[in-house]
């Protein structure tokens, strides 16, 4: 077993436990999809797009009273060291639904009965936390295509290493360490949208994890602000 | 008036207080919370978000321009650039006294063809209904089609038609405009026709900043005018 942690709490790629990756997001990455946003969340590189509102296929799916909301999150065959065969697999539609789930709330779907809104989510190189990074894109992609939305959202995790609450969990500590929570929150209307815990806390441990997590969202959502506002008033002036 | 504006992403508040919400805000408590990334305007105690992106939505009476994407025994279907699908009733090209035994559809108005229409009725409910009963509506014969992002369009259109007249002038071509973001330009000088289209490519990319008919107008190379532009209209 790999060191996770030194004894003055530095992890193993050198950050600190309060530390996030790397984050840089760039929007509008695609010509033929309405919204577009391309993340690189440490060694994760996770492009997503948006479709829609428009019509739905199959048709029994549309609904008279709202639009719907259809969400794939897929890993290409390259973005983990093994090929992972191309076919969703079971962790893939798991996540494809608590995207959708987490999208759901801040979607105003009600403006579009009868249209669907689809986000397709491609991991191109995978490195734990990949949810929570396709679901930053995944917001930010919602709000390049202009579809109508409460407040974006914004993810980011947190999770127990060598003892210790830390926060944006690698793919080394997620593999070896004690505790993973990817959490997802609408920052403005303050409310959270994913919660997911694979491991053992304590109560206390329960709630350092979840401010943690909540603060590195807070985090993450500066730099979505920042792509957004590059990308539709670049020259700055307010 | 006093008009405050600011550069707002979805979630942004806008402003607290007895305000009304208009486009694309929504009221939480006594909060106006942007939903989609545009300029915010706050005047006559009501709060609206001029968007920078997203589709068409119709609204009744806009001239839309469309593209028959099909018929049925009663109507044409056409592509107007939106969610929605537009309908044509057959009415309202033949007559009150059509019959689908007796009338082709496909005679007055094929598959492909640009039409300039009005929306005459549109509700949640159901896909809007155009009409083509208005002067300068109905089938469009020649020109050259444009799409911008239909987000855009007033900004094309200008302050009382400011900055299209800017363009047609400079360029002797006749712009029709559809609310959609399709555009549909004739001209008989092929250098003018080109000159319209990057005009209005030119609109499209730039239509955040300030000063834009000035920046159109050097860019045909027209002498700067006495048109205060602002960046809302």
């Amino acid at each position: 077993m790999t060191q996770l942690m030194t004894e003055d709490g530095i992890r193993c790629d050198g950050r600190r436990v309060d530390e996030l990756r790397d984050i840089s997001l760039k929007v509008g990455v695609l010509k033929n999809a309405n919204g577009s946003a391309y993340i690189e969340f440490g060694k994760n590189k996770i492009i997503a797009g948006v479709f829609g509102p428009r019509d739905v296929h199959p048709k029994h799916m549309a609904n008279q009273d709202t639009g719907i909301l259809r969400c794939r999150y897929h890993m290409s065959p390259f973005s983990v060291t093994e090929r992972k065969n191309p076919a969703p697999s079971r962790r893939e539609i798991e996540i494809s639904k608590v995207i959708k789930e987490a999208l759901q709330p801040a979607v105003i779907l009600k403006d579009f009965p009868r249209t669907v809104i689809d986000v397709f989510v491609e991991v191109l190189q995978a490195d734990g936390g990949s949810r929570c990074a396709a679901l930053d894109a995944a917001a930010v992609a919602l709000a390049d295509a202009g579809i109508p939305m409460r407040d974006l959202v914004s993810a980011c995790a947190a999770g127990k290493v060598a003892d210790r609450i830390v926060l944006d969990v690698n793919n080394e500590e997620d593999q070896e360490g004690q505790a993973d929570m990817p959490v997802a929150v609408m920052p403005n209307v303050g409310k959270i949208t994913l919660m997911q815990l694979d491991g053992i806390l304590t109560p206390e441990e329960y709630k350092t994890c979840l401010h943690t997590a909540i603060g590195g969202c807070k985090r993450v959502y500066e730099i979505q602000r920042k792509a957004l506002m590059e990308k539709y008033f670049q020259n700055g002036e307010q | 008036m006093d008009v405050k504006r600011r550069y707002v992403i979805p979630g942004d508040v806008i402003a607290t207080g007895p305000l009304r919400p208009e486009h694309n805000v929504y009221q939480d408590g006594d909060r106006i919370i942007a939903t989609s990334v545009g300029i915010s305007e706050i005047y006559e105690n009501a709060v609206r978000v001029i968007p920078l992106t997203g589709t068409y939505v119709p609204k009744t009476n806009d001239l839309i321009i469309g593209k028959v994407i099909g018929t049925s025994p009663l109507s044409w279907e056409f592509d107007i650039n939106s969610p929605f699908m537009g309908f044509l009733p057959a009415q309202d090209v033949f007559g009150r006294d059509y019959s689908p035994t007796k009338d082709e559809l496909r005679q007055r108005l094929d598959i492909g063809d640009l039409v300039a229409a009005r929306i005459a009725n549109f509700d949640r409910s159901r896909d809007p209904l155009l009409t083509v009963q208005d002067r300068d509506l109905g089938k469009i014969e020649s020109g050259q089609l444009v799409e911008i992002s239909p987000s855009k369009v007033p900004r094309l259109i200008g302050k009382r038609g400011s900055m299209i007249q800017t363009i047609e002038m400079a360029t002797k071509a006749m712009i029709t405009i559809g609310q959609n973001g399709w555009i549909v330009i004739s001209c008989e000088v092929p250098d003018g026709l080109l000159k319209a289209i990057e005009a209005i490519k030119m609109v499209d990319a730039l239509a955040h900043t300030p000063n834009l008919t000035e920046r159109v107008k050097s860019m045909l190379g027209v002498p700067a005018g006495e048109y205060n532009d602002t960046i809302n209209d």
